[in-house]
């Protein structure tokens, strides 16, 4: 089962600023001299080994959209983040000549952030294909017809060319989508939102975003350690660190590091991927939560070491 | 469909145990010494056996000193209870600050932010001595 992310960012797209370039670069050339880097070869070696994630790259600005594969010819994706247009580009282009793709969405809300990338998304212009939209609201057809209407953007969404099927799911029952078993969980957020467990062939992964956790509240807790159980991936809502969650942030229907790294441990999770980055942060900022994330595991860790990652637009994961 | 919005509320549930605290007053400062660790299965006791205390922290009242030297893990609905002691302690116009944290502890509050809103202190005697002089004379005196 492998995972592509093609948007992380979590309630509006950001992007890279001039300025956030130059200072990667200053960081890479202070560091390139402190090394004595005056070869191509050094060069080459120093690129490779001593530039961290957040000199080297980005994490990107994209929202919400999270493609797994399914290994035949149809396509997953949960939520239409603007990370969409990206991923409909690449169905395209996968997709032979005569033939039309099938997509099946599914929507963990209809917040504008996780729907923003559907007026971009080709497939649904193109005449033969098929998306199945899934997803436990009784809103969802109404948030896509809504956000693509006069005065908001300029073709109708009556004008779609695909045939889209909404689906509804109900929360706590599974179904079968792709091929997978899909079972989805209410979560706390205004309006509600719902996780997704995915399991196939003895792999689980769970997306699990905009949620906020109440760790004071036991039922709630056990309810989500249980839905997470022994999940080799839990994409996790990471936004807010732990002070802004119970206090400022408190009630803004999003979570934490340090509650990810807590229930995922209750768990017995295998791997924690932190999602929904906060956009008022930087790369530096984002590879700083990330490393200190790791130290909080390696502080609280129990029998069996919990592998922590930050999402970000592009990376691809192996469950 | 079931909403999951409702706040649990901070009022202390009269039901639940209330954690019991070690505390010594020198002068107008309170020091409060909880033992072990405050974690999801025994925070609530703590925030019960916290507020009593909590209520006396005014402006004209006890200034508080959290001194975590016998607290050995802390998590986030721990930390959630300090929070809310925090939120009351400012709202009746009291002082409440953390001292002697043991080097996890310390690591968990840097990390989850909370060194943003808290005044730390390395030692308790360093703590009332930054509260109070006539806290510190009694905290001296009391131990010679």
């Amino acid at each position: 089962m492998r995972v592509r992310f093609w948007g992380t960012r979590g309630s509006i797209p950001v992007a890279l600023t001039s300025a956030d370039i130059r200072r990667k670069i200053e960081r890479a050339l202070a560091l390139a001299l402190e090394k004595g880097v005056n070869t191509p070869e050094k060069l080459q070696a120093f690129i490779d080994n001593d530039l961290d994630f957040s000199v080297l790259q980005t994490y990107g600005g994209h929202s919400p959209c999270v493609e797994i594969e399914t290994g035949t010819e149809e396509f997953l994706v949960c939520d239409m983040g603007s990370g969409a247009r990206a991923f409909g580009a690449r169905i395209m282009a996968h997709t032979k000549a005569g033939s039309a793709p099938v997509v099946n969405i599914v929507m963990s809300h209809v917040h504008w952030d996780h729907i923003m990338g559907f007026p971009f998304f080709t497939p649904a212009y193109i005449p033969g294909a098929k998306l199945r939209i899934h997803g436990c609201h009784d809103v969802i057809e109404q948030a896509f017809r809504l956000q693509q209407s006069a005065p908001c953007f300029p073709v109708d969404y009556s004008r779609l060319a695909a045939s889209i099927e909404f689906v509804r799911l109900q929360a706590g029952t599974a179904a079968d989508i792709a091929g997978f078993r899909v079972t989805p969980k209410l979560q706390r957020h205004t309006g509600d939102s719902y996780g997704y467990r995915f399991e196939r062939a003895g792999k689980s992964l769970v997306y699990s975003t905009d949620s906020e956790h109440k760790l004071e509240d036991p039922t709630e807790t056990a309810s989500f350690v249980e839905f997470f159980r022994d999940a080799d991936l839990v994409i996790f809502d990471a936004m807010y660190s732990l002070l802004d969650a119970v206090s400022v942030k408190e009630d803004w229907g999003h979570s934490s590091n340090i509650v990810g790294v807590e229930l995922a441990q209750m768990a017995g999770v295998k791997h924690l991927c932190m999602f929904h980055h906060e956009p008022a942060f930087n790369d530096e900022r984002i590879q700083s939560v990330l490393n200190e994330t790791i130290r909080f595991e390696e502080l609280t860790r129990g029998e069996r070491a919990l592998r922590i990652s930050a999402a970000y637009d592009g990376m691809e994961l192996d469950v | 469909m079931r909403s999951l919005n409702a706040s649990p509320g901070i009022a202390p549930v009269a039901t639940e145990k209330n954690m019991e605290i070690r505390n010594k007053t020198y002068g107008d400062v309170l020091v409060l010494s909880p033992e072990g660790r405050i974690d999801h299965a025994n925070s609530e006791n703590f925030r019960n056996g916290l507020v009593p205390f909590v209520e006396r922290c005014t402006a004209s009242g006890e200034k508080l000193v959290l001194d975590l030297t016998g607290v050995d893990y802390i998590s986030s609905a721990g930390l959630r209870c300090f929070m809310l002691a925090e939120k009351q302690t400012k709202s009746q116009g009291g002082t409440m600050v953390v001292a002697s944290m043991q080097p996890v502890v310390k690591e968990i509050f840097e990390i989850s932010r909370f060194t943003l809103v808290f005044a730390t202190f390395a030692a308790v005697r360093e703590a009332v001595a930054q509260l109070s002089p006539t806290a510190l004379e009694a905290f001296d005196a009391g131990n010679k």
